[in-house]
């Protein structure tokens, strides 16, 4: 598939445990996640966002993310891989669900941007 | 007062000063950050500062854009909150311009305007950037004090916060000082300690 999707979460068990309701919906998606700091501790990591994207399947990535500070490493590991990024200020869950759904039914990314602008909140 | 250009020796002595001052406030930049954030920032920058120092170390014949890398990289790994990718976005900015100049204002300014970039805060949103702002436009004319940094710090306190963690509390945030301006505050102090001792 073209397009994959990585979830970034301030807490591991959070950017774990969203995939499994993903993938309900979405078999085929390559999802991949980066949660917590590189000790394990609450807040994000720079470099486990790049692992994520460089090991999602994809070459084109639709991310998702929790609080601000995951905006920041999300932008930071953008700016260092040569994948192209789509950075979504959606509710987390309802964002990334959405897309998932919507990639797995095959639908162009222009109409799946259209919906998720309708749950972007911050 | 801020007239210098970066050397090496002034960029060292600068990250010692600030990692003392971080390491000895950690508790206290934690207590101000558990008032109205999520109580880590001092221990989240201590943490970052140990990581820098090590850095360093490790590389003792890194020049001035080398060494200016290597503390923002390490920063931006072992910080983990929000003030993670705002230092080190400020000293990888640094560390860009530093090859077409070495001189101190233009690289705070460069710093600053990477802070905003990434952060999307602005002057009174209870950020940082409120004491960034301030040291830059006194660094022009090289007119800086400590204190100036203080009430730059201190204006924080009345100020409603607008971005980070702070900002889902409102009006609930007036009161208290932004713990990442008192850190920056710290980070320009150590600078003018820094530049007198040379």
């Amino acid at each position: 598939m073209k397009y994959g999707i990585t979830l970034v979460s301030h807490v591991e068990e959070i950017a774990y445990g969203l995939p499994k309701l993903l993938k309900q919906v979405a078999q085929e998606v390559p999802i991949t996640f980066a949660g917590g700091t590189s000790d394990g501790d609450v807040g994000t990591s720079m470099e486990k966002i790049l692992a994520a994207f460089e090991n999602n399947e994809a070459d084109e990535i639709l991310a998702f993310y929790d609080l601000g500070s995951s905006k920041m490493n999300l932008e930071l590991a953008s700016e260092m891989t040569a994948k192209k990024i789509h950075l979504y200020d959606t509710a987390f869950i309802e964002g990334a669900y959405t897309a998932a759904t919507l990639l797995q039914a095959n639908v162009a990314l222009p109409e799946i941007e259209k919906q998720l602008e309708e749950l972007k909140i911050k | 007062m801020i007239l210098m250009e970066l050397t090496k020796e002034l960029l060292a002595e600068w990250i010692s000063r600030f990692s003392e001052k971080i390491q000895n406030n950690k508790g206290y930049l934690s207590d101000l950050d558990a008032a109205i954030g999520d109580g880590d920032h001092g221990n989240n920058m201590a943490r970052g500062m140990q990581a820098v120092t090590e850095s360093l170390e490790k590389n003792e014949t890194a020049d001035t854009t080398q060494s200016l890398k290597l503390i923002a990289m390490s920063l931006i790994s072992k910080v983990g909150g929000a003030s993670g990718p705002l230092y080190g976005t400020a000293f990888l900015e640094m560390a860009k311009a530093s090859n077409d100049t070495k001189d101190l204002g233009e690289l705070l300014q460069e710093a600053l305007s990477g802070i905003k970039k990434r952060g999307g805060a602005q002057p009174n949103d209870k950020t940082m950037v409120d004491v960034w702002n301030k040291v830059v436009s006194k660094a022009d004319d090289s007119s800086l004090t400590n204190a100036d940094i203080e009430a730059a710090v201190e204006s924080t306190k009345d100020m409603v916060a607008k971005k980070g963690r702070a900002s889902y509390l409102g009006e609930r945030s007036v009161g208290h000082l932004d713990p990442g301006a008192v850190s920056s505050g710290y980070l320009f102090e150590a600078l003018l300690e820094a530049e007198e001792s040379l």
